[in-house]
């Protein structure tokens, strides 16, 4: 006789912590021939509410990690994601129906992107920082510091790559991040975040809602305590939602639509600066 | 009883009652006062009608509607402004995307950059002129227009012009082109030099321009158009509309402006950027500001109350970065307050064109009244009243310098922007509180520390959630340095390497 599989509910990853939605929905998770996979928790208004609450409480201690130390956490999240890599593979393959080899570029990519931007951490603000030679007898320099919560939107496709592809440039300066994963193939992302949790990275650094994002994207621009929102999702209608939403509190907005994931391109580190702010310091010369 | 002894005879000699030293008040009589040193205006003639700059030319506005431009110290008309309209602002947009397509993105960065000295070095020979014309036409002081805004103007400029041949310098990795047709709409309190922040870094950067200046101060624009002829800058490069919100209303819908960049209120702000949504136009926006200028007890204090009195009283207070939220530590409270009390004593009212005067007229009667309006919120709410005891001229709009005291977190004047020359004072105890404190409102703009203490001033530097942090000084720029904020006072950098980046595409 043939033994029963043990089925999983894949779960929200908030605050370091796995909860399933509060409003106790879930969806039926389907692969891309249209077969019923696992079930995955629908993050409500409230759910995406506290993972702001969480990702902002993990702000202070994230940002105030030296950049040798963020540096250090991204690039154990690489090693942790290598280990698990066949892990990935399969839950890549079974949601888009690709074959192993295929999905398997994704993820060596995504580890791959994830040693590179961890090397920015303790860079990205020696490259795009200055010192400014003012006309006046003052000691004048411009660091980048980060803005402080974001919020990540995920394209459908590719489910992981994109994911971290975005969420690296945006936590290495000190963000933390609350994305909105894949809506297609959400079980990617769920497992991603199962690799986090046992990454160095604080809880709260890193806070991964699956579900509906257009359910999402009005309390997504509107939330008064983001700073910031990086739009991945390549939908130009949510787009100009979110946008005509940041200006209720100013949050900083940028999108990348239309990207090639797997293009080196991607590996840009001009995109660190759409979720950082420029300080300018003043202090006289003098005896 | 030796020691009661003596204090007796001190009394009975100079005959009057020991004041204690909290209450005791410098008298200044008559000694203050200084013969009257006007700049001469006499030999700058305004014109009694100004057009619009469009296409390299002046020309009157398709409405044939023109509005008074008043000096506010006189509350004389100076001159009549033409009103820009929608079609005047599509004119004004062809212009510049004309001027785009066939001269400017084609010309080498170098001689984009020669056209800038050039400008710069005209600036410089006429900035006498310019800051008679800005003090009559804004209210400020000509101490300020003179020593200040324009040495500035001509800085930027000249700062500018040599990065236009440098750009692949400034985006390591990457290649920089111009946006297109830049919109830009600027405020009243420094009306030249944010014309030349916003017009310097467009140009370098091979943009064109359509500039609208704010209603209240369109003078110094037009005369700088006129220097742009001058120069023999190719025509449409930079145009500029005069008119009020509707103007900058028409550039912010017009569907060919590639590039807006707004410096003005957050209330205005929150609106382009609405309506800038779901368009494909880059935007920049630096807008309002309630500072924090923190003291603390190891400050230099006299260098401190002169920072103090500078970054609120700098310009009448009409300053976007102004350090209008003084947090004093507890324990120099009463001496700070005292010190404060005496020296706004010597600050003059008065003549904006006096080369004395310190602070000049409010620049239109809507801005005295939103002032007097806050002013009045806040000893109805229960805060204390300072002001100085000077006589303000019978005509023009004037403020007196003020500061309020017993200020709370709750009242409006400790988180409105009043833009005037208004201090609200509040106390900490600890470096934490401070920039708690500092920090707990939607602005993020700039922010003060006064202190002799090296570390502490790091700590503060890195907690303050503001774009500029001045340390042991305030109200200071500069060309190559980045200014521009966090939160609701903004996004984008103007000025340095920085503020290229607002005017580039990236590839």
């Amino acid at each position: 006789m043939n033994r029963l599989d043990v089925k999983k509910t894949y779960k929200l990853f908030i605050g370091g912590k796995f909860p399933r939605s509060e409003s106790g929905r879930y969806l039926p998770a389907k692969s891309a021939k249209g077969e019923q996979l696992d079930n995955y928790a629908h993050a409500s208004r409230k759910d995406f509410r506290d993972a702001v609450v969480a990702a902002r409480a993990a702000t202070g201690g994230w940002s105030k990690a030296s950049a040798y130390n963020r540096g250090q956490i991204l690039y154990r999240t690489a090693e942790m994601l290598q280990n698990r890599t066949a892990e990935l593979v399969a839950e890549i393959a079974r949601s888009t129906d690709v074959s192993a080899a295929k999905s398997k570029r994704e993820v060596t990519l995504a580890i791959d992107r994830l040693v590179h931007f961890a090397g920015w951490t303790d860079k990205y603000s020696q490259v795009f920082g200055s010192v400014n030679p003012v006309a006046s007898p003052h000691f004048n320099f411009t660091t980048p510091e980060p803005t402080g919560v974001v919020v990540v939107l995920a394209p459908d496709e590719p489910s992981l790559l994109a994911l971290v592809s975005l969420v690296a440039p945006v936590v290495l300066s000190g963000n933390t991040a609350i994305v909105v994963a894949s809506e297609k193939f959400p079980l990617p992302a769920a497992t991603f975040a199962e690799i986090l949790a046992t990454s160095d990275l604080p809880g709260g650094v890193v806070n991964i809602l699956t579900g509906k994002r257009a359910e999402l994207v009005p309390h997504i621009a509107t939330h008064m305590d983001v700073n910031a929102i990086v739009d991945g999702a390549g939908d130009s209608e949510i787009s100009a939602k979110l946008q005509a939403g940041v200006a209720t509190n100013l949050k900083r907005y940028a999108r990348h639509a239309a990207t090639d994931w797997f293009s080196a391109k991607v590996e840009d580190p001009y995109w660190i600066l759409d979720t950082v702010e420029f300080k300018t310091a003043w202090h006289p010369i003098g005896i | 009883m030796k020691v009661s002894a003596k204090r007796a005879v001190v009394v009975a000699a100079t005959n009057h009652v020991v004041v204690p030293l909290k209450d005791r008040k410098l008298n200044f009589g008559n000694k203050w006062d200084f013969a009257p040193a006007p700049e001469d205006s006499k030999n700058y003639v305004i014109a009694p009608q100004h057009e619009l700059f469009i296409g390299g030319e002046f020309v009157a506005p398709s409405s044939g509607q023109y509005f008074p431009s008043i000096n506010p110290a006189t509350e004389q008309t100076l001159t009549t402004i033409a009103a820009a309209n929608e079609a005047d602002v599509d004119t004004a947009v062809k212009a510049a995307r004309k001027a785009y397509d066939k001269v400017w993105s084609k010309m080498p960065g170098l001689e984009r950059g020669k056209y800038l000295y050039r400008i710069a070095r005209i600036i410089q020979e006429k900035a006498r002129e310019l800051a008679v014309l800005e003090t009559m036409d804004g209210g400020k002081t000509i101490k300020e227009s003179r020593d200040v805004d324009l040495p500035l103007v001509a800085a930027h400029f000249f700062y500018y012009a040599g990065w236009a041949d440098k750009l692949k310098y400034a985006f390591p990795g990457k290649t920089p082109s111009p946006l297109g047709v830049a919109g830009q709409i600027i405020p009243w309190n420094f009306p030249l030099l944010m014309a030349a922040w916003k017009i310097a870094p467009a140009l370098a950067c091979g943009n064109t321009v359509v500039l609208k200046p704010a209603e209240t101060t369109s003078l110094t624009a037009l005369r700088l158009a006129q220097i742009f002829q001058e120069a023999e800058l190719p025509e449409g490069v930079v145009n500029i509309v005069t008119g009020a919100g509707e103007t900058g209303a028409a550039i912010v819908n017009h569907p060919d402006i590639n590039k807006l960049a707004f410096t003005g209120s957050t209330e205005v702000g929150k609106k382009i950027a609405q309506a800038v949504a779901g368009t494909k136009k880059k935007l920049t926006l630096e807008l309002g500001g309630k500072a924090a200028n923190i003291l603390f007890e190891d400050a230099p204090l006299d260098q401190a109350i002169e920072g103090v009195i500078n970054g609120i009283y700098f310009n009448q207070g009409h300053v976007c970065c102004a350090g209008s939220r003084l947090f004093v530590q507890e324990g120099i409270y009463s001496k700070v307050i005292k010190k404060l009390r005496d020296r706004i004593q010597t600050l003059r009212v008065g003549n904006p064109l006096d080369k004395n005067t310190d602070i000049g007229a409010i620049n239109s009667r809507p801005q005295l009244e939103k002032i007097r309006e806050l002013v009045q919120s806040g000893v109805d709410e229960g805060a204390e009243l300072t002001q100085t005891q000077c006589t303000l001229p019978a005509k023009g709009y004037w403020f007196a310098p003020s500061f309020l005291t017993g200020v709370t977190h709750a009242h409006r004047v400790a988180s409105e922007e009043i833009f005037g020359p208004v201090l609200s004072v509040m106390t900490f105890r600890t470096p934490e509180e401070a920039f708690e404190r500092a920090n707990n409102i939607p602005y993020g703009l700039s922010a003060g520390v006064w202190t002799d203490k090296g570390s502490k001033i790091f700590k503060m530097v890195s907690k303050l959630r503001a774009g500029v942090v001045w340390a042991n000084t305030y109200n200071k720029f500069d060309p190559t340095s980045p200014f521009g904020g966090y939160k609701e006072s903004g996004f984008g950098r103007e000025g340095g390497l920085h503020g290229l980046a607002a005017y580039c595409r990236l590839d």
